[in-house]
């Protein structure tokens, strides 16, 4: 708020901060959210049931836990394309050690370690060589997913120890809720403090706003991007632990196709895709909207390829929204003071 | 003569050179006109889709959804081409243009009117129109038996013993060539990706431009549709998936900055051609076709270290030119 405001009428004032929170993309989001779920409740019986419900987050947590760590790489203003190849290259690497005869301690070592190391590697040749991370990521993209298949070929890695299946298949204790769910929810915690409540956080905005600037005050501005890439690395090496542990088994075209459906998913979570701007309460809502709108479409027998239009136009709708509403409110004496 | 060598396009012809002699060591057959032939046919449409996202690139844009439309537009006309097998194949062309045309002006005036990033637009319109790939053939194909000689035969057809899938690739090549280079348009689509804010500033219509590129992109993208299909004699749902990634690629090795402002056509041929050649000099020589990804990877992460290393060369010439003269 500026001295030009204090002047104003203060009835004006609080209407248009009214009117602001209720533009405000995470409320936008949840009246998305609760529409899905009441129109899919609507379309299919099955829908709003516990076990259903609880069951059916197995299909997207292990997206949402690079979403989470996607966001940050987006609002430092960058993107990672290859996410989805280092799922593959840790799985066909935890493949290998399981025939080897490594046990489940050691698979998931290995499979975070993998994980972080491509990450790191991403990391390191965009800030050292400052290249835009898009063509980086294009290119180790190709390579990662290309190891798998070198590794692999037309094969597959099918036995693995039976602990290591608890990861993705496993309940916390008696209940029916899963495991993956509760090590998402603890990760969406941790990721959320460290973006909302620690200066690394400010810091990412910063870079994300100004990368320019943020260097010149002081921020290590590559580190932390190394960082960044690295910890996106290291949550991919997890979600390849919990899927491969889920499904039992690597194929060299595991997770194909996910790089894009993660990036939307934080996208429409109010990230914006320039950097510098996000919320983890937007990400959070946003994965349960793809995910129970995919779930309900399955539910009444859509299929997979008509759900992916759905998505597309959600996504692009959703971008869309904001716009159009702006241009609906109405113009006061100080013009464009929303942002 | 050392300018030559500073300039990107002619590092890659001398490396491309290498490549086809180390192979030709091993592999004499190698060097037959005929396989240059086939190379020439298996890189003609990824060179011309990749003309469309040198544009895009160039404003600093991206279109991840050339591969969807690619397929759309394909599935379209060969599904005409099933049920209504009289259609003239030119007629067919056209239509398959005009579909394209129609999908990347829809990605125009949602990145111009709109205003949503290009990567967003895309990366929506590409989740849309493979969907709709889907609706229209209903999950199943389109084969060779159920399309017509003529539209199966186009891009075999020869004339002066080339290939017409050849021809239009040379085509497309020298008719945006001459776009890029000697128009007005063309030269504005530069400067809106090398400083946005300042060609609005000199009367660029960025809107225009954004709106131009996508839509050119999308009509060459729609006649690679129809020239796709009719190659492989087959139209799927599956068609052309990550084709995007790999027009990229040949821009990125052509030596097209992914921040806008620069990049050219041939260089963009090049790249295309490159990526050709690697594929083929690996089935020559005996490499499991499993490693093509790995080494394209390779490439092109190899391929943009050099360029940016090129970059800073000889942006330090430039300033020691600059104080010499001053």
């Amino acid at each position: 708020m500026n001295k030009e405001n204090s002047v104003l009428d203060i009835k004006k004032i609080r209407k248009i901060s009214l009117l602001n929170i209720m533009w405000q993309w995470e409320i936008i989001l949840l009246f998305i959210f609760i529409m899905v779920v009441i129109i899919n409740s609507n379309l299919s019986p099955y829908f709003l049931d516990y076990t259903n419900l609880m069951n059916t987050t197995f299909n997207f947590i292990e997206k949402a836990i690079i979403a989470l760590s996607m966001m940050f790489v987006i609002i430092c203003g960058d993107i990672d394309i290859s996410v989805a190849s280092i799922i593959a290259l840790s799985s066909v690497f935890m493949g290998m050690a399981s025939h080897a005869g490594v046990n489940t301690f050691g698979l998931v070592a290995i499979g975070l370690f993998a994980g972080s190391a491509a990450g790191f590697l991403n990391g390191f040749v965009i800030t050292k060589f400052g290249i835009p991370a898009i063509a980086v990521t294009l290119g180790s993209m190709s390579l990662f997913r290309g190891i798998a298949y070198v590794i692999l070929g037309d094969k597959a890695f099918t036995k693995y120890p039976i602990s290591f299946a608890y990861f993705g298949q496993g309940y916390i204790g008696n209940t029916m809720i899963p495991f993956e769910l509760v090590l998402f929810l603890m990760l969406a915690i941790i990721f959320g403090i460290v973006l909302h409540r620690t200066t690394i956080g400010r810091k990412v905005f910063a870079i994300g706003n100004n990368s320019t600037a943020a260097r010149f005050s002081g921020i290590p501005v590559n580190r932390i991007r190394l960082i960044i890439f690295t910890v996106t690395g290291l949550c991919s090496g997890l979600a390849s632990i919990l899927l491969t542990s889920r499904i039992g088994s690597t194929r060299p075209n595991i997770a194909d196709g996910w790089e894009l459906e993660i990036i939307t998913t934080v996208v429409l979570g109010g990230v914006a895709i320039t950097g510098g701007k996000g919320n983890i309460f937007g990400v959070i809502i946003s994965i349960f909207i793809i995910g129970f709108l995919k779930f309900g479409m399955g539910l009444i027998n859509i299929p997979g390829k008509v759900m992916t239009i759905i998505i597309g136009l959600l996504l692009i709708l959703a971008i869309m929204l904001p716009q159009l509403l702006e241009r609906l409110k109405p113009k006061n004496s100080f013009g464009k003071v929303t942002k | 003569m050392r300018d030559l060598f500073r300039k990107r396009e002619f590092n890659l012809f001398i490396f491309i050179l290498f490549i086809i002699f180390g192979v030709s060591l091993r592999t004499p057959s190698f060097l037959y006109i005929n396989n240059f032939v086939d190379i020439l046919n298996d890189t003609a449409i990824l060179s011309m889709v990749a003309i469309g996202q040198l544009m895009i690139i160039a404003t600093g844009g991206i279109d991840l959804s050339v591969g969807s439309s690619l397929a759309l537009s394909g599935m379209s006309v060969a599904l005409l081409n099933q049920y209504h097998p009289g259609i003239p194949i030119f007629v067919i062309i056209l239509i398959s243009i005009t579909i394209g045309l129609l999908l990347g002006s829809i990605n125009g005036l949602l990145v111009s009117q709109a205003k949503i990033p290009p990567i967003i637009t895309t990366l929506g319109t590409m989740s849309i129109y493979r969907g709709l790939v889907f609706v229209l053939c209903k999950g199943t194909w389109v084969s060779a038996h159920e399309m017509t000689e003529a539209f199966r035969g186009f891009p075999r057809s020869s004339f002066l013993g080339i290939s017409s899938l050849i021809w239009v690739s040379i085509l497309i090549v020298i008719l945006f060539l001459i776009f890029l280079n000697l128009t007005r348009t063309g030269r504005e689509i530069y400067g809106v990706g090398g400083n946005k804010i300042a060609s609005q500033y000199v009367g660029i219509n960025l809107k225009k431009i954004q709106y131009i590129v996508f839509t050119l992109g999308g009509g060459i993208t729609g006649l690679a549709g129809f020239l796709w299909v009719s190659r492989y004699a087959a139209a799927q749902s599956e068609t052309a998936i990550g084709f995007e990634f790999q027009t990229i690629a040949a821009c990125v090795i052509g030596g097209v900055s992914i921040a806008g402002g620069t990049g050219t056509i041939i260089g963009v041929v090049l790249g295309s051609f490159f990526m050709g050649i690697v594929y083929n000099a690996l089935t020559m020589i005996n490499v499991s076709p499993f490693w093509q990804m790995a080494i394209q990877g390779f490439i092109i992460l190899f391929a943009i270290i050099i360029n940016t290393f090129m970059d800073k060369r000889n942006q330090q010439l430039m300033l020691r030119k600059r104080s010499f003269n001053e």
